[in-house]
């Protein structure tokens, strides 16, 4: 039981410690668990990640479930995604609470418009980055175009993009396979 | 009975947004439009938020969506049901599948999946773009008159200064967005 505690709380400070997730996640997993605790090697570290960017999911979660169940099995994967997720949960719940309370003022309502413009510029960098590491030729660059034209013309959901998208790779691979076959 | 379709929702999330980071914009945008439960708008004051706390993006996201919809046990439901498929799929790939991230059809799988997950999210920063910089949606032939300069312009500076200048480029998200807010109050960017 103590060790299920103690994962809890190193995975709550992970929490408290990462902003936006993803990859500032890394060097503060790298300290918490690698130096401090020794509960992970750098290797297994990056394989964790590697599969958690390959996952569907929040990757500091699947981290976190990864990591909790090398530790403690099941109960261990459990334990170290709640204490993740602990520190948002209280966190967001007091902020949107304070938010919707004062969304009527004025100087509220300007600072957010304000900061949609600031949200599309930030979201534009993400895309570029993204952009680097995801379109890397012509297949890929067609998915992109087709993916983005088609979910915002089309009223369509984005899980059947996801799901069409790993259809054409694994239908690739099997037809690479099969023709190294023949 | 709110509280069920929130987790559905949530977990649908969950199991198809993959990359971290932003890639539940694009299921929350959807969200926003199929259940009404927020609109496009509070989507993006939500984002600047996730991206100003602790926390990955992706949970934020649903903490804030649910608390918007049916108060504290929306926000706790509505998180659950995001990390409950990515607990169950890790859990299985832990126990049963040691070589996943080798396997030549993951690997292809994931290869086309990166390129489709950038463009939901590129088709969601251009819904939120829509509602930033045209306020008033009108037919197109006007499109000149109602776009919104104020914000045209803060977005070439802030472009500028993101992408641009060295010094600044490094600067966290936080600092951005405090920007954006002062500069929101002082030129009354909600026009009020």
């Amino acid at each position: 039981m103590g060790s299920l505690m103690e994962l809890f709380l190193t995975f709550a400070k992970v929490g408290v410690m990462t902003f936006g997730g993803g990859y500032a996640m890394l060097p503060i997993l790298q300290r918490e668990l690698v130096e401090d605790k020794g509960w992970a090697t750098e290797e297994e570290l990056a394989d964790y990640f590697a599969i958690g960017q390959c996952t569907p999911g929040v990757i500091a979660v699947n981290t976190a479930t990864f990591i909790g169940h090398k530790r403690r099995g099941v109960a261990g994967g459990i334990v170290a995604t709640l204490g993740v997720v602990f520190p948002s949960v209280v966190i967001i719940t007091f902020l949107a609470g304070l938010i919707s309370n004062f969304s009527s003022f004025p100087p509220v309502q300007n600072a957010f418009a304000g900061i949609r413009v600031g949200v599309c510029v930030l979201i534009f960098n993400a895309i570029c980055k993204l952009w680097k590491s995801s379109v890397k030729d012509v297949l890929t660059l067609c998915i992109f175009l087709a993916v983005t034209v088609g979910s915002f013309f089309l009223n369509i959901s984005p899980a059947i993009f996801v799901v069409a998208a790993s259809a054409i790779g694994v239908i690739l691979a099997l037809a690479k396979r099969g023709g190294r076959k023949a | 009975m709110i509280l069920i379709r929130l987790f559905w929702e949530f977990f649908k999330t969950g199991l198809f947004a993959v990359g971290g980071g932003l890639a539940t914009l694009p299921f929350l945008s959807r969200i926003a439009d199929t259940t009404g439960w927020f609109t496009q708008k509070q989507l993006a004051n939500m984002i600047a938020v996730s991206e100003s706390t602790p926390g990955p993006i992706g949970v934020n996201m649903a903490t804030y969506v649910g608390f918007t919809t049916a108060g504290i046990p929306g926000s706790i439901v509505a998180t659950i049901g995001l990390i409950t498929p990515s607990v169950i799929i890790v859990l299985m790939i832990a126990v049963f599948l040691r070589n996943f991230k080798d396997n030549d059809i993951v690997k292809k799988a994931f290869y086309c999946l990166r390129p489709a997950s950038t463009g939901l999210i590129a088709a969601a920063g251009l819904s939120v773009a829509a509602i930033t910089f045209l306020p008033s949606a009108v037919p197109a032939a006007s499109f000149w008159k109602v776009l919104d300069w104020k914000a045209v312009a803060l977005a070439a500076v802030l472009l500028f200064l993101t992408r641009g200048v060295k010094k600044t480029k490094k600067l966290h998200p936080i600092v951005w967005i405090a920007v954006s807010a002062a500069a929101g109050i002082v030129f009354h960017f909600g026009g009020v």
